[in-house]
């Protein structure tokens, strides 16, 4: 089924969707295009609201029936926009897999791990009961947790946030799939065992040839485990490429109010955080135009007359902006600072 | 108020004073025939906030951070120690006395969709310090209300509305100004920019630092996360399981840190910069916080532990210019390289 | 000054309230179960009222002439065995179930709701004496106590009555405080503890808001199964005593000619089961529009 190994195993072409919300039809994603191959790791970034969860859960197809989708999704080049439910639930958790941000309500809590771990198992394969529960033990010993054989019936509120978080992790790899998405896995969970957790799952990914999908609003953790990266803002990609390119050069304006947002180590009490002014829009009310232009401190006229396209202001780096010149002259120091 | 109210301690005084505070819960009991467990969720801090200045709590889930603020704030009893505010020990205050100091101390709670009534109007939220003291006429009331919401940076019209029409930011800082009406000298934040995001954390910030500034406050400010201490911070206690483990200045602690811990927390914080190789962490084990065991509760994830830290406890011991840690090696930890820094 | 900020400020009060009203009708009235069920308890509250002003015929006129007759011009549905109006009937029974209803429940709302409120707030022994002293009435056979009430002092209404009312609070106790301790785990309450509120103002103006929608809701319920339990009583002969008219009355009465008309037990049965339902379907309404919607409604 699959192509050569260098074609992309999964590929989006302005993927759009537009939600019901409270307020009226708003539009979570607009336009936003990747591709990966077996083994990239790319990284989502954003704050709430920017539409990251959406694209992810677009990717599952798990939104709601009332959720209008646009562009393609093409898995191993077949199209996974308008599948029907039936053949996405084929998919989920045999070819593409999600781990999600609270281990606590990922889990069921009146079914054993090892059961859990085993569903898709005997969801996707035609394997015994007997069969699911070895493969069940070699998951979760793989994933870290001590004594596997032993707590295979043990219950989800007998282990800590980060052995849950280990659990949902290998329940995700049971079906052997070949994406996996990871909303905000290590959110929840204390500083000293996100590490772990974070390289855990990027040594599986590796060892598996699998793409990941990560999504954080941490600039860190993107900074520390995928080799590329988007930045999402009101709904659109705004600037995209491999993250040592962004993070040496910053191109748009929000990316770096955001890192200069972020506390950051070292800074002396007294030093002020840099804030971006204004707040993050309400999806339904988009602006026209630039969805940062109402917070951005070089907005111009033409900023608000339609979405700017994107600028490639290096090999496979994307800024949507129509002051990269501006914008990238004040961004050269930037680590300095 | 007399003029004795009104006077600031002075620069001898600690403004609050914890001695020893220790507390033990009992867990429910699993079996007819054995005790029932308990838990030591603190095992003996002690710390001094002055007038004016901020404390930081750091720790992980597990390190007694939480427990830590509720009785400071009078919420529970500890199982022993003390915890005086300017000179007066408030768990043994008669409950009366009790109600009329809280006047100046007051709380601003991590999340901020819970920590509001949603059927209360904001006008009735951030009175509620107020009118708990006792009886104040309404236009009294919306005046003072009027007034700290603006301090915050909200409007009038704010008043009356629900919690339910605000944003996370907004609501955290309807929390601040509830925490503010009664001009308090003391103000403990357990998280109050942890379930925000980063950009609306900043202003948060901020906005806190400038509160102090205008207002003379003293923050006690608890968080996992240390760059947000770090930022607000005069001194810095980082605890594990139980126990305030290292305490110094942010300068201190990042520069030369002395306990094998704080190295781990600062190692831990994923840096945001190019180049970032992803670096090896080790298999920790998962500490418990039960019936406390001999030596030093860190030993059985330390790096340098050796038999001498799980024979004896360490204690907390001056290792520089008002700088503490609880380790037996604290100077070699010292002498280790410091950790990197973001930004370069 | 003060002046202009209270008077813009209870304009702004005013509009708030008013905002939030708005929003909750014009949702209640696209609300299926709300509106069927409110449309049939209200009918039966206004053939109630109606009963008090008007009923075709007297309730209490025997005319043994014209006994079983069947619906005509005259009477709409017809007669029973003593020649009353069977409308009539209905209309006057209407109001012994509502007056029961009401009552009894309200007994049930204010002790059952004290005592939730009370064993949520205290905790400890207090919790456990009122909970166990709740299970055992909730054990009591309701039939049997009500039997032996009537016994000790004599059938008749207020007996139903005080009967069906003492055995709404146990459920309402329950009920009552298991969504207080949900409230008291929560962080406003907290909040109001740091500001140094007690037990018993935290629960006024806390804990109390937060749990009405559950309990208006239970309510309703309790307004069912009352109704029910006076029809049930009545059938004994524990219940409202004859000549005052009572659907449950009407059903026993009619059980000895159920062969020869069988209409005469329809009609109490259906006014009853018209009753109960309407006030299911409308609980089931306000639940859905009071509860997880208010606190969606962003």
């Amino acid at each position: 089924m699959s192509g050569s190994a260098n074609a992309p195993l999964i590929e989006v072409k302005h993927l759009g969707v537009r939600l019901n919300t409270s307020r009226g039809p708003a539009q979570a994603v607009r336009g936003v295009s990747f591709s990966l191959k077996r083994g990239e790791a790319l990284g989502l970034v954003g704050e709430s609201g920017c539409g990251k969860s959406v694209t992810a859960l677009a990717l599952m197809g798990l939104l709601p029936d009332s959720a209008v989708i646009s562009g393609s999704i093409r898995l191993d080049g077949s199209e996974l926009v308008g599948l029907s439910d039936a053949n996405y639930c084929k998919l989920r958790g045999n070819r593409i897999s999600m781990i999600f941000q609270e281990p606590m309500t990922a889990l069921n809590p009146m079914h054993t791990i090892g059961r859990q771990v085993a569903e898709p198992l005997r969801r996707h394969t035609n394997c015994s009961a007997g069969e699911a529960r070895k493969e069940a033990i070699a998951l979760l010993d793989r994933v870290g947790l001590p004594d596997a054989a032993k707590r295979v019936d043990a219950y989800p509120h007998q282990f800590s946030g980060g052995q849950r978080q280990r659990v949902t992790i290998a329940m995700a790899l049971a079906g052997q799939p070949d994406v996996l998405i990871a909303d905000e896995p290590t959110t929840a969970l204390d500083v000293t065992i996100q590490g772990q957790i974070l390289d855990l799952i990027a040594d599986l990914v590796a060892e598996r040839g699998m793409s990941m999908i990560l999504i954080s609003h941490d600039l860190g953790v993107i900074a520390e485990n995928v080799q590329r990266m988007m930045v999402m803002y009101g709904g659109t990609v705004v600037e995209s490429g491999a993250t040592d390119a962004v993070f040496t050069r910053m191109g748009h304006p929000y990316t770096q109010g955001l890192f200069r947002a972020r506390p950051r180590l070292g800074a002396r009490k007294g030093t002020r955080l840099e804030t971006i002014a204004g707040t993050v829009p309400e999806l339904a009310d988009l602006p026209a135009g630039c969805t940062f232009a109402d917070r951005c401190a070089i907005v111009e006229d033409r900023c608000r007359v339609a979405l700017p396209a994107v600028v490639d202001v290096s090999a496979g780096h994307g800024v949507r902006c129509l002051r990269t010149d501006v914008s990238m002259a004040e961004a050269a120091g930037v680590l300095g600072a | 108020m007399t003029m004795l109210d009104q006077a600031l301690p002075s620069a001898e005084l600690p403004l609050l004073d914890v001695k020893d505070l220790a507390q033990r819960y009992t867990l429910p009991r699993e079996s007819v025939f054995k005790p029932a467990g308990q838990v030591h969720a603190l095992n003996g801090v002690t710390a001094q906030v002055m007038a004016g200045r901020s404390l930081g709590v750091v720790g992980e889930s597990g390190s007694g951070k939480s427990t830590f603020a509720r009785l400071v704030m009078a919420l529970e009893q500890p199982s022993s120690g003390s915890v005086s505010l300017m000179g007066r020990d408030l768990h043994r205050m008669p409950a009366d006395e009790l109600r009329r100091a809280r006047r100046d101390f007051q709380m601003v709670f991590q999340d901020p969709f819970g920590s509001l009534d949603p059927r209360q109007t904001i006008a009735r939220i951030v009175a509620e310090p107020l009118t708990a003291l006792g009886r104040m006429d309404r236009a009294t009331l919306r005046q003072r209300v009027a007034g700290v919401l603006w301090q915050v940076g909200l409007r009038d019209a704010d008043m009356d509305k629900f919690p339910h029409e605000f944003s996370g930011g907004q609501r955290q800082r309807i929390a601040i100004a509830r925490a503010l009406i009664t001009q308090p000298k003391l103000i403990v934040a357990d998280e109050p920019v942890s379930a925000l995001d980063v950009s609306v954390q900043a202003q948060v910030l901020n906005l806190l630092q400038d509160l102090q500034d205008q207002f003379g406050l003293s923050y006690i400010l608890i968080s996992h996360d240390l760059a947000v201490v770090d930022y607000l911070c005069d001194e810095i206690a980082v605890m594990y399981l139980g126990r305030i483990v290292e305490q110094g200045r942010p300068e201190d602690l990042f520069a030369h840190c002395a306990h094998p811990y704080t190295r781990a927390l600062l190692d831990a914080v994923p840096r945001a910069r190019a180049g970032g190789v992803r670096r090896r962490r080790g298999a920790q084990s998962i500490a418990s916080q039960s019936t406390g065991a001999t030596g030093c509760a860190y030993a059985p994830r330390c790096p340098m532990a050796d038999q001498h830290c799980r024979d004896a406890a360490p204690a907390l011991r001056n290792v520089g210019t008002a700088h503490l840690a609880a380790c037996h090696h604290a100077e070699a930890v010292m002498a280790l390289p410091p950790v990197s820094a973001e930004g370069g | 000054m003060s002046t202009p900020l209270s008077v813009s400020a209870e304009v702004g009060a005013a509009t708030a309230r008013r905002r939030l009203a708005t929003g909750f009708w014009r949702r209640a009235l696209r609300h299926r179960s709300f509106v069927t069920g409110g449309a049939l308890s209200l009918m039966v509250l206004c053939a109630a009222l109606l009963s008090l002003v008007w009923t075709p015929w007297s309730a209490y006129e025997i005319d043994v002439a014209s006994k079983l007759r069947p619906p005509s011009a005259a009477h709409w549905l017809g007669t029973d065995v003593l020649g009353r109006d069977i409308v009539s009937l209905l209309l006057v029974g209407a109001r012994s179930t509502i007056m029961v209803g009401i009552i009894a429940v309200g007994i049930g709302l204010t002790f059952g709701v004290c005592l939730g409120l009370i064993a949520a707030a205290r905790k400890g022994w207090t919790e456990e004496l009122i909970m166990r002293m709740s299970d055992f009435t909730f054990a009591f056979p309701a039939v049997l106590s009500a039997i032996m009430l009537a016994a000790v002092a004599g059938p008749g209404m207020l007996t139903s009555i005080i009967a069906i009312g003492i055995f709404q609070i146990p459920t309402l106790v329950r009920v009552t405080r298991g969504s207080a301790n949900a409230i008291w785990a929560r962080e406003f309450v907290l909040a109001a503890r740091a500001s140094g509120k007690g037990g018993f103002r935290i629960t006024i103006e806390h804990v109390l808001p937060n749990v009405l929608p559950i309990l208006i809701v239970q309510a309703t319920i309790q307004f069912a199964l009352a109704i029910l339990a006076e029809a049930a009583l009545s059938y004994l002969g524990l219940g409202t005593q004859p000549p005052q008219p009572s659907w449950g009355r009407m059903l026993n009465d009619a059980q000895t000619l159920l062969f020869q008309s069988p209409m005469l037990a329809v009609y109490p049965g259906a006014a009853i089961a018209v009753a109960v339902l309407g006030l299911n379907l409308f609980g089931d309404g306000l639940r859905d529009l009071l509860d997880p919607r208010l606190a969606r409604e962003r």
